[in-house]
């Protein structure tokens, strides 16, 4: 085993909130987006995060990047803890990860063509690479994310969705960096498309030995790319499987309804399911639920639930579960 | 690899796209043509000039102008108190325009676009300094703090520019903020700071392109604000000196003749009149085509 490329330890990430109309004296609210969460990342793996849109999973990616100050916790990279690295790190740490953005087109600087944009990476990173140098690069990441290299000049608005981003991967992966966090960069496409771009990352990622942290809120697309994954609720983590045990023997209640509400494309079997159905909307951030979050809405819920947060039990080959009352659920032949 | 990189094809030109856009407002082309006409006439000004601006001919006092009687084919728009030639001055006078125009509009333009790209890049102390030093300068009526400014530095066409550039700049740096608060939240924006761009290039290459719409807009219809700023001034005596043939200092040497010669009035307030009339209607056509939410393409 090899030692882990990305560390994250009980990483925290709180944002101030200034409630509305309020003095200057008042204290502002404290937004929890991410409460707590511990990773490891092994080289060449990829790492799938889901949740619902508000679980924190966006600011999880930020916050590893580093445009997200963190308030607790520690991002461990290659051996050095991003807090404490000095100038010369942080640079490199920059250049080795990278990011693929939810919505591709605002995503591209419309004011730049395509070959400005692909290059803007090498451009700040290593300034003295010729500029022939440049373009060839630019020209052969083109065509590797399968962009025919005489659309160069051409503006990101005149592409399609798939298109635009295949010109943001082109960007993420020219200066070949060693983690490519991809924040949701499907779910913004056509299905079709989604496909395509799904598989190309998939095939850049072993072409290129890459590491990956691939966010998203779809199950189906995480389960076919990610080696593990983890399953996020209020800035928490709820669950960590490899893909294969997640999406066939759940053991935390709320994967086990994330997984039952991915339909099954078969009209028989997706009506005969019995899937455990949970209620009601995401708690706020500002006053989360005490001791588990995801008690108000547990179909298992139990009156020491809201007595203390629920530690991370491991259930042995890279399985671990925050639910004392978890209890394995087979999806596949759970039929009525 | 290379051969294929060398038949990408090349922009369809943003300046057609922007004339196409441009071309459906009358008004603006009309105004256009207007400008482009002052502008020929005030870089040739001493070949079109039929006399010399500041040439006194004491046998014309007051000729009136060609149409009317004991006017004079030499002296087309009549003579001034002291026998200079109206017309002569008046081109001259564009000179002078559009000159005080464009330094204003550049001094103004360039100094609030750094402090407004400052003040939306900055933390939020600094931004509250900047905009309510700003906001101060806005408190004042224009024309009154161009006048004290002008008071403190003395009376001279320079001095009036610098003031009227002061007065103009704050609309600068409040647009420019603005437009960088909206820009630098996008992602395209943080994908540049993921790609390693330091703080100048995110601020002068990323965001400062994205907001140049409406600041170009706001020069072409400050550039007119800068000639009636400065034509007031000179006009209340704090602007260009006489002889110099500005059109608002000529305003002010004729204000005592309004009954007797009405043409020693009338033509340079027409001069003024019209330039900013044809500045503000391109102004209005350049915003029309400037505004990506009215395309349809």
């Amino acid at each position: 085993m090899t030692d882990p490329i990305l560390k994250v330890e009980d990483l925290q990430v709180t944002f101030d909130v200034r409630p509305r109309g309020a003095w200057p004296w008042t204290p502002s609210l404290k937004l929890h987006a991410v409460g707590g969460i511990s990773f490891d990342l092994n080289p060449g793996e990829c790492l799938g995060v889901v949740g619902e849109s508000g679980s924190g999973k966006s600011t999880l990616a930020r916050a590893i990047i580093g445009t997200v100050p963190t308030s607790g916790g520690k991002i461990i990279w290659q051996g050095t803890d991003l807090a404490g690295m000095d100038e010369r790190n942080r640079r490199t740490h920059r250049r080795d990860v990278q990011m693929i953005f939810q919505d591709p087109l605002a995503a591209l600087n419309p004011r730049m063509t395509v070959g400005q944009i692909i290059a803007e990476p090498l451009v700040t990173h290593k300034p003295d690479t010729p500029k022939d140098d440049v373009r060839r690069m630019v020209a052969e990441m083109m065509e590797r994310v399968g962009l025919l290299p005489n659309l160069i000049n051409r503006y990101p608005h005149e592409f399609s969705g798939g298109q635009c981003q295949r010109i943001g991967i082109a960007r993420a992966l020219i200066l070949r960096p060693k983690l490519v966090i991809c924040d949701e960069p499907v779910s913004a496409l056509d299905v079709s498309v989604q496909a395509q771009v799904v598989n190309l990352l998939k095939d850049l990622q072993k072409d290129m030995g890459l590491s990956m942290i691939f966010i998203a809120h779809d199950l189906s697309v995480v389960k076919h790319i990610s080696d593990r994954i983890v399953v996020m609720y209020l800035g928490r983590a709820m669950e960590t499987a490899t893909s294969q045990t997640l999406t066939t023997r759940p053991e935390h209640p709320y994967s086990q309804a994330l997984i039952a509400s991915v339909p099954i494309p078969d009209p028989v079997l997706e009506k005969a399911r019995m899937r455990p159905v949970i209620q009601g909307e995401l708690p706020s951030p500002l006053k989360p639920p005490s001791g588990c979050v995801f008690r108000p809405r547990c179909p298992k819920v139990q009156a020491s639930c809201a007595l203390e947060r629920p530690q991370m039990l491991d259930l042995g080959k890279g399985h671990q579960v925050a639910c004392p009352y978890h209890e394995a659920h087979d999806v596949l032949h759970a039929t009525a | 690899m290379t051969e294929t990189t060398t038949n990408a094809p090349s922009r369809p030109g943003r300046l057609s796209e922007f004339w196409f856009y441009f071309r459906e407002n009358k008004g603006a082309v009309i105004g256009l043509y207007v400008f482009a006409v002052f502008v020929i006439l005030a870089i040739f000004a001493p070949l079109v000039a039929p006399h010399d601006p500041i040439m006194q001919y004491r046998d014309h006092l007051l000729q009136p102008p060609v149409w009317e009687d004991g006017g004079e084919w030499s002296f087309f728009l009549g003579t001034d108190a002291v026998g200079r030639d109206i017309l002569s001055r008046l081109i001259h006078g564009a000179r002078y325009s559009f000159y005080v125009g464009i330094i204003v509009v550049a001094i103004a333009a360039a100094g609030g676009i750094v402090l407004g790209l400052i003040s939306g890049f900055a933390p939020r102390w600094l931004d509250t300094i900047i905009m309510r030093i700003m906001d101060i300068i806005l408190a004042f009526p224009s024309l009154l703090l161009a006048l004290v400014l002008v008071a403190i530095l003395g009376p001279s066409l320079t001095n009036a520019m610098i003031a009227i550039a002061i007065v103009l700049q704050p609309h600068y740096v409040r647009l420019t903020r603005a437009s960088v608060m909206s820009e630098r939240t996008k992602d395209y924006v943080v994908s540049a700071r993921v790609a390693g761009a330091g703080i100048w290039r995110l601020m002068f290459i990323t965001v400062l392109p994205n907001c140049m719409p409406p600041i170009i807009v706001q020069a072409a219809l400050s550039f007119s604000s800068a000639i009636l700023d400065a034509a007031a001034l000179g006009f209340l005596g704090m602007g260009a000196q006489p002889p110099t043939p500005e059109w608002g200092t000529m305003l002010a040497e004729a204000r005592e003749f309004i009954l007797r010669a009405w043409w020693v009035v009338t033509f340079p307030g027409v001069a003024i009149l019209i330039t900013v009339l044809a500045i503000n209607l391109m102004g209005d056509g350049l915003r029309d085509a400037l505004d990506p939410k009215l395309k349809r393409s």
